[in-house]
């Protein structure tokens, strides 16, 4: 087949972007969060994601190879999943009980479901909930073992500090010299690798502005600093690299409005109703869950359909 | 007062949602979910039925059951109200409203059965609350049915053409499912202090 015309059978790809290319930016732009946690929290951070990602790595082969299909570990959505559970974890966090969370993510949230695509929820979020209903003390406890925090006088986290009426300098927060988890404290360094998402057209501008907006106006409803809510707890990690998974979010414009809205109504909920100080992962899950409902309520109408004949 | 009742509401609804935080009436929640209509039309009956069998029960544990000492009878008293109050209300259905009772179908009288109506009726027994409270926390305790059942209805239409391994397919992925849903409502914990 060397002549001008090339006879296929549709579709008809013409962009050259596959799973795994997509896969692999993802974790190109998540790599500015990873030194900025390893420098901030020190080796002992390092250790986390390697150990998540391994874990899930492996996780995602062993579930495969029982169920006898391709390992597909190498599109690199496993290792995703697991820098990501690392990003959600504290800096002192055990190394056995993420391996643990990575295994959880994989399993419960990926792999029982059918794998890549099938998922209800966002994987990484999955684990990190089970560790944060496993481990209840070891997931609120704010120690740095290294790195630039370690000599840190507090223990608390920014919104910790703030619900005890303390409110951290905004410079420090955006280069994200406070205590909180691995790769969520430094705001400069998820917007680099956030902005690279949005200019490769990976991840859609609605959801993170959509979440970040609601966010914003509800807390200057609720007479709150909207600059620091918006750079503290894992927001802006969520924001561009957890709610914009496009297995887990709707399809629909209109539905990743709604969705990326209702995420952020649900973390200023939680932030000052309730008895949490951080609900971002929560957010995010129980979107997951409508956002079936909002495909299905958004669905484009077919040219030409009459309304109410079905 | 008003702040109250809102507060009775969004903690039935979201916090201790009767399904993914008392896990009451899981047997509807996993039997009436694989469509969303017809989980929306199961929620709505049972939030009718929850309703009027706790204000009834609550008149019969206030002017009946307490002044006479029969709390022995409690239990045997609200199934036997619950069953009449769902018998009553399909025949008052049936002749008034033909299309509503012919949407709902099965459903209505399978709600008898829904121990979230008899727990709730208990609980409102328990909690002491006034007759308007009873009928704001029963409503609220059929709204978070209703919304977790609608909710666990959306993911299962979409998990029909999932490639579930063979062991999961059917109902241990719907377990599976309902109890993920359950840890993502565990955000709203401590939302409304009770």
């Amino acid at each position: 087949m060397n002549g001008k015309l090339e006879v296929r059978a549709a579709p008809h790809l013409l962009d050259p972007d596959s799973t795994a290319k997509i896969m692999y930016s993802v974790l190109l732009a998540l790599i500015p969060s990873a030194l900025a946690g390893v420098i901030l929290f020190g080796v002992h951070a390092l250790w986390l994601m390697l150990v998540s990602v391994a874990a899930a790595c492996f996780t995602e082969a062993g579930c495969q190879l029982l169920l006898r299909q391709p390992v597909t570990i190498t599109d690199g959505s496993a290792a995703i999943t697991g820098l990501l559970l690392a990003f959600n974890l504290p800096p002192s966090f055990p190394l056995r009980y993420a391996a643990f969370g990575a295994f959880m993510a994989i399993v419960l949230g990926k792999q029982l479901f059918g794998g890549l695509g099938e998922n209800p929820f966002n994987p990484a979020l999955i684990g990190r909930v089970v560790l944060a209903a496993a481990f209840p003390q070891e997931m609120t406890t704010w120690q740095a073992l290294g790195g630039v925090m370690a000599d840190a006088a507090t223990t608390a986290t920014p919104l910790g500090l703030i619900k005890l009426g303390q409110v951290p300098a905004l410079s420090e927060l955006l280069l994200g010299n406070v205590l909180g988890c691995i790769g969520e404290t430094s705001v400069v360094a998820i917007l680099i690798g956030g902005i690279y998402l949005l200019w490769r057209k990976i991840i859609d501008w609605r959801i993170p502005v959509g979440m970040l907006g609601s966010v914003a106006v509800l807390s200057v409803l609720l007479g709150a600093d909207p600059l620091v809510q918006l750079s503290t707890g894992g927001l802006m990690l969520g924001a561009f690299f957890m709610a914009t998974d496009p297995v887990t979010s709707p399809v629909t414009k209109p539905g990743r409005w709604i969705f990326a809205i209702g995420a952020g109504a649900v973390v200023v909920l939680i932030r000052f109703f309730g008895g949490l100080p951080e609900g971002v992962s929560y957010s995010i899950l129980l979107m997951n869950a409508v956002k079936p409902i909002l495909n299905k309520a958004t669905k484009p109408r077919i040219f030409g359909e009459v309304r109410g004949r079905a | 007062m008003l702040q109250g009742l809102f507060l009775i509401l969004v903690s039935t609804v979201l916090v201790n949602n009767f399904v993914l935080s008392r896990f009451l009436g899981i047997c509807p929640f996993i039997g009436v979910s694989e469509r969303i209509e017809t989980a929306l039309s199961m929620g709505w009956a049972t939030t009718l039925v929850m309703t009027v069998s706790a204000v009834v029960t609550w008149g019969l544990e206030q002017y009946v059951l307490i002044p006479f000492d029969l709390g022995f009878l409690q239990y045997v008293v609200y199934i036997l109200v619950i069953a009449t109050m769902v018998q009553t209300i399909e025949t008052i259905l049936a002749k008034t409203s033909p299309a509503l009772h012919r949407t709902l179908g099965i459903f209505l009288p399978l709600i008898t059965t829904n121990c979230a109506v008899l727990g709730l009726a208990i609980l409102v027994a328990q909690k002491g609350y006034n007759v308007l409270e009873a009928a704001v926390f029963a409503t609220g305790g059929g709204l978070g049915f209703t919304l977790a059942l609608v909710l666990l209805a959306g993911i299962r239409e979409r998990l029909e053409w999932a490639d579930i391994p063979e062991a999961f397919k059917g109902k241990p992925i719907v377990l599976i499912t309902a109890g993920l849903l359950s840890m993502a409502f565990l955000g709203f914990t401590g939302l409304v202090a009770q």
